[in-house]
């Protein structure tokens, strides 16, 4: 029995105090909402039901396929509880899973368990959610793809925040945490975006009735589709601004009370990343992170779309 | 698989095992946030507290270096805070060459570096014995006293009662796709990357499939066992007064800790 920690679980110790306690509060919110929701609307039968989902998750991440030079893909599964099993419970059987990891296998912290939480398993099903359920209605393959797109920025979202906590609890330097972060995650996005795809095109194929629009509407409102955009387009603005422009994000912090250390970036690592041909602006900034969003969105719709010729 | 793979609890009666759990789980937690609030560099404080983790080790007859042994799962991470020893302005202390960067490590940024990885490391040792003291679902029963919504710790339980389940599952599919990926010799197996890809999918999609209409046929189950919504325990827990004074005695060497720390 093997158990590969995973990159995006902090272990105590590398956030400070505040930001974890920080973490925790907006986590606290997050899942208290939850739960009110589930016992609210869901009966008896939701509860092994949400318990069983939570040892699938955790199975599931162990599920692997090679890609190269003896790495592997393999599924963190935030977006796809989301999807299958609805917003709400999604989120509580991914805190399930991570809190199970921290406990048991001290993969990810206690004290830091609500930034894990927050970084895997609320903002994957937010995003998971939200977007999947922008595209309900569309043609299977659309749905496949914008699922595939959705997983992979949770993944990218789920970096981004815990480079972000890093940063602010003075564990390194912003430029090179975001890069690091978001660079590595690209990848195991990909991974991820994959995996959450073909599953989906399974379950499409066996039991249509689990994906069916009537009981995915049920499981979170409108208002979820704007929540998923939101955090999304904060990813998609945020990502090149800390890792091309960190000075403008430290400025916000520094006003805001975040750092007493001055921490300026002794070197330069990477060359700001910006579109040519509109220099090095605020906006071109942006365009270069929304252009990379978009091919990737690309690469998933036309990965989708095989897959349901194919299927 | 059996049940106790992943369990790192050990069948003994040492004083710590014995221990309120709810105690234990407080102690811990503490712990962590003590370590969390000592200041960088407080050398002493550090040594007071692996000092802590020291005496529970043996107090709990695992032998003295049982966390110590363990304890490296966490270093990996370590990594992320290395840019600290580059980015802190302070004295220079040593610098080289990676490609074309100059990079210089500052007496400051290593200080901070250090403390990271002690801090991190020493709360690490903490949670690792906490399991190893306590059975799990007594951890659980412990978070249901703190408050944590039923609904949160009973997914806990079933994922914990249900993990075994479902990774045997989980090796048999993968054991399934090895039995099927056969080579001839120079040749590589499998397909394209898209196509491993979907196999991985599908075996995700299968599992789901599995465990969802398993979570069905365990739901009746429990209906026919009296299930109303709620799981029971027939080990309710109490305080005694070996738990307090424990208590006590580990919040005063936290304070200790905390005092020299800033001295």
């Amino acid at each position: 029995m093997h158990y590969t920690p995973a990159p995006l679980h902090i272990p105590d110790g590398f956030l400070n105090l505040v930001v974890s306690i920080a973490c925790w509060v907006v986590t606290a919110i997050v899942l208290s909402a939850a739960v009110s929701r589930t016992n609210k609307s869901l009966g008896d039968r939701q509860i092994p039901l949400m318990g069983i989902m939570a040892a699938f998750i955790f199975a599931a991440q162990m599920i692997n396929f090679p890609v190269a030079g003896g790495t592997s893909g393999h599924l963190l599964g935030g977006a796809l509880a989301a999807i299958t099993l609805g917003p709400w419970a999604g989120m509580l059987v991914m805190t399930a899973v991570i809190a199970v990891q921290a406990l048991l296998f001290q993969d990810g912290g206690l004290l830091v368990m609500g930034a894990n939480i927050l970084n895997m398993g609320l903002l994957t099903a937010a995003i998971g959610y939200g977007l999947y359920r922008g595209a309900l209605g569309r043609s299977r393959g659309t749905r496949l793809a914008v699922a595939g797109a959705a997983a992979w920025l949770s993944v990218m979202a789920g970096a981004l925040a815990t480079a972000l906590q890093l940063w602010l609890s003075g564990t390194g330097n912003l430029q090179t945490l975001t890069l690091a972060m978001l660079g590595v995650h690209a990848l195991i996005g990909v991974g991820e975006a994959l995996i959450t795809i073909a599953a989906l095109a399974f379950i499409f194929q066996t039991r249509p009735d689990l994906l069916d629009e009537k009981s995915l509407f049920a499981r979170g409102g409108r208002g979820w589709v704007l929540a998923g955009a939101l955090i999304s387009l904060l990813v998609v603005v945020l990502s090149p601004f800390a890792s091309a422009d960190p000075d403008g994000l430290e400025r916000v912090a520094s006003d805001l009370g975040f750092i007493n250390r001055g921490q300026s970036a002794s070197y330069h690592i990477f060359p700001d990343y910006t579109l040519p041909i509109l220099g090095e602006t605020s906006l071109s900034t942006i365009m270069a992170g929304a252009t990379g969003v978009l091919v990737v969105l690309v690469v998933a719709i036309v990965a989708g779309r095989s897959l349901q010729k194919r299927s | 698989m059996h049940s106790d793979a992943f369990d790192r609890y050990h069948h003994k009666h040492s004083l710590i095992h014995q221990l309120d759990p709810r105690i234990k789980v407080l102690i811990t937690v503490a712990f962590i946030i003590s370590n969390a609030l000592l200041p960088d560099g407080a050398w002493v404080a550090f040594l007071l507290a692996w000092g802590f983790v020291l005496v529970a080790n043996v107090l709990s007859q695992l032998g003295i270096g049982y966390t110590f042994r363990r304890s490296f799962i966490a270093l990996p991470f370590a990594l992320a805070a290395i840019t600290v020893l580059f980015s802190i302005p302070g004295k220079p202390i040593g610098s080289f060459q990676f490609l074309m960067w100059d990079m210089t490590v500052t007496d400051a940024g290593l200080l901070r570096f250090v403390s990271i990885v002690i801090r991190s490391w020493l709360s690490v040792q903490m949670a690792i014995l906490l399991v190893a003291v306590t059975e799990f679902p007594k951890i659980v029963h412990a978070l249901t006293h703190l408050r944590v919504p039923a609904v949160i710790t009973m997914i806990i339980s079933f994922l914990y009662r249900y993990l075994f389940v479902l990774t045997d599952e989980v090796m048999r599919l993968l054991r399934a796709r090895q039995a099927r990926s056969a080579a001839s010799p120079g040749q590589r197996s499998g397909g394209s990357l898209g196509w491993r890809a979907r196999i991985a999918g599908h075996m995700a999609g299968q599992l789901f499939l599995r465990s969802y209409e398993r979570s069905d046929r365990i739901y009746n189950a429990m209906l026919a066992r009296g299930y109303k919504g709620e799981l029971m325990t027939i080990h309710p827990h109490h305080f005694e007064r070996r738990d307090w004074i424990i208590c006590v005695l580990c919040i005063v060497g936290m304070i200790i800790m905390q005092w020299t720390g800033r001295i």
